[in-house]
């Protein structure tokens, strides 16, 4: 924590494939406690468990032991911690990696911590014998209709164990699948000693957790008045300064680009909302409808007022299964005629396809540019200049869809002039994931906290 | 009374929430906001979406922020990797509910802020 009694914590990964300079730039342009780092979504945690299948020591974000090597020698300096999500369904295999990484920098005496026991895969049928049934939330269907083809379960885990890990010493924390918004709850409970039942403590802590869990949505990036935002290729990751009481500001490091304001940090609050007076989360039950904003200097927005209620008895579980097999794939088609072009190759590579004898359980037809985005809410040009075809299918049989996308290169040569674009080579069939959400006793699941000395 | 786009009086955000998507629409100001909860109902919201929202609309409001926040489910042709629309996130249901045209009274002058951008080269709002 910093002399003037606030903790400062930036988020510098909104997700898996952001920005890979922000996280070294929150600790090198301004003053920071913690750097917080969000790499996990319901795809990934299928994707991962797939390689952990493959090679025991994988599993886990590969990107994050490359930002380590980067900046530890700066987080070593100013004293940085650094808590991340990074694990995925192998924290301990992540550890091992950043261990070498410190021993490599000299970094004898860093203490790297891990959360696991969020990965409950290879639990489920023991968990269904007893007595917990796994059932979807949100439609009541029992788990054996798809448990021949499930790829992952993991449990949200409360934001305490990554808080313990902390509270022992360590200066990197890596969780499997804790919450986005815990990220920055943890270090808070961590360093002011919130209690388990102080729920509006618990709630202001998870709200600036969602306000900048996404990065840069809350310092400009995908800002309706788009036009107001200044050094979109300098813009700041957000930070938010903590106190003890709850009460918090949102901000960027001075001489970064983009904005910090009342507007900004309120479309970021309402970003994936629901019930807004229900945001239920392992910790507690936060009411959106509590939150005020405030501008309290420039690009510095005072966030205070939140209410929070106790936390549900059980975790959720998010179950990933196999739901079939898509393809997608696109042509562009200049003028004269674009659009006309356009759905006369459509046409035909539907018609081909189904002389050929295929059905698909879906199939799609998007013209980009005209209709992708907003199709039925903007009429359709009467000229474009040129537009993408864009076809996909989705089906329960691989090699349909496989089918499906060798149909498409041959339009450019048998089909109205003007067709190109087809690069890439021929559109391959990818698993389609479905997402089983389920409810597990919290006393059912033992969160594993483990902190390693590097010597 | 006369339309002016929602453009001119809010502001938006969207994103996924499993097979549906979320838009968050925030007032400029407390007229304004009093206006859209008469205006954008779930009625008039999925009106507005036509075919691309088959479910059914909700709507949660947050006076706190003088804002107003619409479920759209089942939005994204099945959500997440099951989806084969280019918008599978619903990412751009925001900027397609800001082109909606909302009646006001006739003197209801909306904050000058929201149109600005159509003083930009392209620009249409």
């Amino acid at each position: 924590m910093s002399d003037d009694g606030v903790l400062r914590i930036a988020n510098g990964q909104g997700f898996w494939g952001d920005s890979v300079d922000a996280p070294a730039r929150l600790v090198e342009e301004g003053p920071l406690d913690v750097l917080t780092l969000d790499y996990l979504a319901e795809v990934t945690m299928s994707i991962l468990q797939k390689q952990k299948e493959r090679d025991p020591e994988r599993g886990y974000a590969t990107d994050f032991v490359d930002l380590i090597d980067r900046i530890l020698p700066a987080i070593r300096a100013r004293g940085i911690r650094v808590v991340a999500n990074a694990g995925g369904v192998n924290p301990g295999a992540c550890r091992r990696r950043l261990i070498d990484v410190a021993r490599r920098h000299g970094a004898k005496g860093l203490r790297i911590g891990t959360v696991a026991g969020d990965d409950n895969l290879h639990r489920l049928d023991e968990l269904i014998a007893s007595g917990v049934s796994l059932a979807n939330m949100d439609d009541g269907r029992p788990l054996r209709d798809i448990r021949d083809r499930v790829l992952s379960a993991n449990v949200y885990v409360s934001s305490f164990p990554v808080a313990e890990a902390l509270s022992r010493g360590a200066d990197i924390v890596v969780s499997g699948r804790s919450t986005d918004p815990g990220l920055v709850l943890s270090p808070a409970i961590a360093e002011f000693g919130w209690r388990a039942d102080a729920w509006n403590l618990l709630a202001a802590g998870t709200v600036a957790g969602h306000i900048i869990e996404c990065g840069a949505q809350c310092t400009g990036g995908n800002f309706s008045r788009w036009w107001e935002v200044e050094g979109w290729d300098h813009l700041g990751y957000p930070i938010v300064e903590m106190r003890p009481d709850g009460t918090f500001d949102v901000t960027k490091h001075d001489a970064t680009g983009g904005l910090v304001s009342v507007d900004s940090v309120a479309e970021q609050l309402l970003y994936e909302m629901g019930d807004p007076a229900r945001y239920v989360t392992p910790d507690c039950i936060a009411d959106f409808t509590s939150v005020t904003l405030r501008q309290a200097g420039p690009d510095r927005v005072r966030v205070e007022g939140i209410r929070g209620g106790p936390a549900t008895d059980s975790y959720k579980v998010s179950i990933s299964y196999l739901a079939g097999y898509k393809a997608v794939g696109q042509l562009t088609v200049s003028g004269p005629d674009a659009l006309a072009k356009a759905r006369v190759c459509a046409d035909a590579l539907w018609g081909r396809l189904a002389r050929a004898g295929l059905r698909f359980e879906e199939k799609l037809t998007e013209f980009l540019g005209v209709d992708s985005c907003h199709g039925s809410i903007t009429p359709a040009p009467a000229v474009v200049n040129e537009v993408v075809l864009r076809v996909g299918v989705k089906d329960g049989r691989r090699d349909a869809v496989d089918r499906f996308g060798k149909e498409l290169a041959p339009l450019v040569t048998s089909g109205p002039p003007g067709v190109t674009g087809f690069a890439g080579g021929r559109p391959k069939a990818t698993e389609v994931l479905g997402f089983w959400p389920a409810l597990i006793p919290k006393d059912r699941v033992r969160p594993e906290v483990v902190v390693e000395e590097v010597s | 009374m006369s339309k002016i786009r929602l453009h001119a009086m809010a502001h938006a955000r969207s994103g996924d929430k499993g097979d549906g998507s979320n838009v968050g629409v925030i007032a400029y100001e407390a007229r304004g906001y009093e206006i859209l909860r008469t205006r954008l109902t779930p009625e008039s919201v999925k009106a507005h979406f036509g075919d691309i929202v088959r479910g059914a609309v909700e709507r949660y409001e947050l006076p706190n922020l003088l804002a107003l926040n619409f479920i759209l489910h089942d939005s994204l042709g099945g959500g997440g990797s099951a989806s084969l629309k280019n918008d599978a996130q619903g990412k751009t249901h925001a900027m397609g509910l800001l082109r909606m045209e909302i009646e006001v009274p006739d003197d209801y002058a909306p904050p000058r802020v929201g149109t600005r951008g159509a003083k930009l080269e392209g620009g249409e709002l």
